[in-house]
């Protein structure tokens, strides 16, 4: 009875198998390294880049460890921080232009594991060291800064089409506009109906005055604040670029805010303030004359500007502007008529009719968009206007199609579409990454070897089957956690430790059991097969209600604790395996297949047979 | 080796009246302690900045504070932490200054004392924020004490669920009654853990439990006090045991899991201590005041009973 099919051996070995190999990188431990990305999409990680980066490193006498190209991105190993440090310096001031050079640890697992994607755990910013912003989007400014907009659209709109209007002004995020009798009114109604969709209107009496309010529809609205938080994260990202640093974190929290990870970060002050910064853009004319003299004018201003080939030349350009980045709606790279790349760019309406009012007077002439960030100006476009624009209209003039796409993010992400102000703020320093760490593992070893002992003194052999169970518990958590790289932080060291903790409760639960049937007088095997099937319901049971406090836990949980939830929902489903699977596994190996079983090595059983009366 | 030689079932139901009396006093302490002393919340629920830095030589925590002070935090507390060379500096929100800001103008003031300065952690949480994780978490306590009701009368019988979830909600509330009387730092971690107390004494109700309804079957003639004696005298063992095995790990995260880690073994160790008194002493006796009969418990005949032997 004690025996099981071949097939589920193999199951239960094939389980521990990739559990073992899955779990291994983890002792390996990490390699300082420096990873080199392109900061744009065009730029090409090559057998070129890789050899710029070698003949480098040489001309430098750094030794590296290795490298690694990747799609994306090239991967230098070295031997100890300070020659990374060195490296990294190097390559920065070399590639910096166009590449993100920033420090990272690789794996020092041998490559064939990291090809079958067997990888460390991804440990969380309390354990690596770094930063974690939480960002919020303010809303309101957003949407006041819509209903700015449209109060401009509709004024200009009104103004255009003749109608009279005795004043338009915001009330919140809706737009009052007054009118002096009910007949313009109704006219103007309907003509903001035609032209601006997305607006809702009720009227109002008041003071002999008729009104107008316009609101904004309840999918403009959320409209808006998508595309408030996108754009937001779009400009956080390049941003982040900029700091350089390996495997930052940029994603979308709730319908508001922004969570920005930059593990390995030390210096927050700087990265507060690249994240803070608030870059504009602005549209100007080039005096072309001054640029033919080289003498620029009083109203003139110069600006850099960097060609194809990558030299900076300085483009003259007039002070006032024509526009600034706000109007702009969206931007993306194309393909003009002739099939040559290009930029396609939408503005608002207003920004539209100013456009089409400039353009209309400067058919031929050059205008430059300039890009203002760190109080830097630099002209990301100049180019010819070929004809009247709308509100929607092609920058070309580019060389390559990754240049537009290049600067059709500068056009979308050059300036944020709303505030944004820090509410929550976690910095944790590398050297209490590292300490976290090492108290963690020492803790989660010191308690297991206690049970260890323990559990091999009370219950001999079979405590030795439990604690191996254990270790499958560990080793197959550990894998778990390793596959699906979740991140690990402190909290969730904590968990796989009193995972651990409570995991034994099964395998007591089932020697318990099989203690007592021997003591009823059953047969050693009987006794081990009484004792996995009646302990079985009740370490399911026992073990649901602890998944259904993980589950709570997952679901309204944040950061860290979010971390000790999925490793407790996890352990909890590896230690059903382990604990009555694996350790089943190995007693039915030892025993199963002995017809005269005499007792079992499961600790002192028989102390009642002395006693005067048995228990009941 | 085995500790327990219980010969006879120990007549647990007849003190039952002291335990409850017993836990009827802790519980009504721990609410005092609660109603007037509260808890001492975290800057995670309060919201506020916290930073941890380490001067590399002891700590002067009376000039550090005045550092602090005259970077324009007259009302922070500043206090070792850990070791003396650590101070925490707790920081209340402040109008006008941004949080984030808030760890700049202090870390500047320091370092120009001390350039050896070097920071830790810095912990900045916005009100709002705090506010939500205080919201979060009650659903999160009121979401698994009823997920557990329900899966529990689904199991076994309303009673049960009900009779567990009294006794094990009466754990997290004396838990919350020490970390008020003691005014320990209710942080998220600790949040944590008593959640997870709820989710691990619950296994214990339902191992006694899972014998009381064992015994109904077997058991035809006795009464229901005794088939409750019996069900916890034969589990009592492994109750001891297997708590024992959780502590020796909840012990070592207690001294060796560094500061951060201390509150929150320290809310599990009192969890699993009144956990196993609760989960046996409470909840069974509860479960006879319920009147469970033994036709709540026989009627489904369970597939189980025959597939063993």
């Amino acid at each position: 009875m004690n025996r099981y099919p071949l097939w589920k051996y193999l199951l239960v070995g094939f389980a521990v198998a990739i559990g073992i190999l899955y779990a291994a990188p983890n002792i390996f431990g990490e390699a300082p390294a420096v990873q080199i990305s392109p900061v744009r999409a065009g730029l090409q990680v090559d057998a070129a880049l890789s050899k710029r980066v070698t003949d480098l490193l040489a001309s430098d006498k750094i030794q590296d460890q290795g490298l690694i190209v990747e799609p994306n991105s090239i991967k230098v190993r070295f031997a100890n921080p300070d020659i990374q440090l060195r490296a990294k310096d190097l390559l920065q001031k070399d590639l910096g232009e166009d590449y993100v050079v920033a420090l990272n640890l690789l794996s020092n697992a041998p490559s064939w594991m990291q090809a079958i994607n067997a990888l460390p755990m991804y440990l969380g910013l309390d354990l690596r060291g770094g930063v974690h912003f939480l960002m919020q989007v303010d809303m309101n400014g957003a949407l006041n800064k819509a209903a700015d907009r449209y109060a401009g659209d509709i004024r200009q709109l009104l103004r255009e089409k003749d109608i009279r209007y005795s004043g338009v002004s915001r009330e919140g995020h809706d737009v009052s506009v007054r009118f002096r009798d009910e007949a313009t009114r109704e006219q103007a109604s309907s003509v903001i109906d035609r032209n601006i969709p997305g607006l809702l209107q009720t009227t109002s009496e008041s003071g002999g005055d008729y009104f107008i309010t316009v609101s904004l529809k309840p999918e403009t609205k959320r409209h808006i604040e998508d595309f408030a938080v996108q754009q937001n994260i779009t400009t956080m990202r390049n941003r982040v670029n900029e700091l350089g640093v390996a495997e930052p974190i940029i994603q979308q929290a709730g319908a508001d805010r922004i969570v920005v990870q930059l593990p390995g970060v030390q210096d927050t002050a700087r990265a507060k303030d690249i994240l803070g910064r608030t870059a504009t853009l602005e549209v100007r004319m080039v005096d072309e004359d001054a640029n033919r003299t080289g003498q620029p004018g009083l109203g003139d201003q110069v600006f850099p500007e960097r060609q194809k080939d990558g030299s900076v030349t300085n483009v003259v350009v007039k002070k006032q502007v024509v526009l600034t980045g706000d109007r702009i709606v969206d931007a993306g790279p194309t393909f003009d008529q002739n099939q040559r790349p290009a930029v396609s760019v939408s503005l608002d309406s207003a920004g539209g009719r100013i456009m089409r009012d400039i353009t209309r007077e400067n058919i031929g002439k050059l205008m430059a968009i300039i890009l203002f960030d760190k109080g830097k100006g630099e002209a990301v476009s100049v180019a010819r206007i070929q004809g009247e624009f709308s509100n929607r209209f092609q920058i070309t003039g580019m060389f390559t199609a990754a240049e537009t796409t290049k600067l059709a993010l500068l056009l979308r992400a050059g300036s944020l579409a709303a505030p944004m102000e820090i509410v929550e703020e976690r910095t944790v320093g590398p050297s209490m990454g590292a300490e976290n760490i090492a108290k963690g593992w020492r803790s989660t070893m010191i308690g297991f070897s206690m049970i260890t002992v323990f559990m091999i003194v009370y219950y001999v052999v079979f405590g030795v089957v439990s604690v191996v169970a254990l270790a499958v518990n560990l080793v197959l958590l550990v894998a778990l956690l390793s596959m699906l790289q979740a991140t690990l932080t402190l909290p969730g060291i904590a968990a796989i430790a009193l995972t651990l903790g409570m995991a034994i409760d099964a395998n007591v639960l089932i020697n318990e059991r099989i203690r007592e049937e021997l003591r009823n007088g059953t047969t050693p095997q009987a006794a081990i097969a009484a004792g996995y099937e009646r302990a079985w319901g009740t370490i399911l049971d026992s073990n649901i209600t602890t998944l259904i406090a993980g589950i709570a836990l997952f679901m309204f949980g944040s950061g860290p604790i979010r971390g000790f939830a999925v490793v407790h929902c996890l352990g909890i489903l590896t230690s059903m395996f382990s604990a009555v699977l694996v350790s089943r596994s190995i007693v039915n190996l030892l025993y199963g297949s002995r017809r005269r079983l005499e007792s079992l090595p499961i600790g002192n059983t028989d102390w009642h047979k002395r006693g005067a009366s048995a228990a009941a | 080796m085995e500790f327990f030689r219980i010969r006879k079932d120990i007549p647990f139901m007849r003190y039952a009246p002291v335990f409850n009396v017993i836990s009827a006093i802790t519980f009504v302490l721990a609410v005092i302690f609660l109603s007037t002393k509260g808890l001492h919340f975290g800057v995670e629920f309060t919201g506020g900045t916290v930073m941890e830095v380490n001067y590399g030589h002891a700590a002067d925590i009376d000039e550090v504070r005045a550092l602090v002070a005259k970077a324009g935090f007259p009302d922070a507390t500043v206090q070792n932490f850990g070791n003396a060379q650590t101070a925490l500096i707790r920081l209340p929100t402040k109008e006008g200054v941004t949080g984030a800001k808030m760890s700049e103008l202090v870390l500047s003031e320091l370092r120009g004392k001390d350039p050896e300065v070097k920071l830790r952690r810095v912990d900045f949480v916005g009100a709002q924020v705090g506010k939500e994780l205080v919201e979060n978490g009650l659903i999160a306590i009121t979401l698994v004490a009823l997920g557990i009701v329900i899966y529990l009368a689904f199991r076994f019988e309303w009673k049960f669920g009900l009779a567990a979830i009294i006794a094990n909600l009466h754990d997290v509330v004396i838990i919350l009654g020490f970390f008020a009387f003691f005014q320990w730092e209710f942080s998220l971690p600790v949040l944590a853990a008593v959640l997870a107390v709820l989710g691990y004494s619950v296994n214990e109700s339902v191992v006694v439990f899972d014998r009381v309804r064992e015994n109904f079957r077997k058991m035809r003639k006795a009464p229901v006090a005794d088939v409750i004696n019996n069900a916890i005298t034969r589990t009592i063992s492994r109750t001891i045991i297997t708590h024992g095995s959780t502590q020796m790990m909840v012990t070592s995260i207690l001294f060796f899991g560094g500061d951060t880690l201390f509150y929150f073994a320290l809310a599990l160790t009192i969890g699993i201590l009144f956990g196993i008194y609760s989960s046996v002493l409470v909840a069974s006796p509860l479960v006879m005041y319920l009147g469970i009969k033994r036709e709540d418990m026989v009627k489904p005949e369970r597939k189980r009973e025959e597939a063993v032997v």
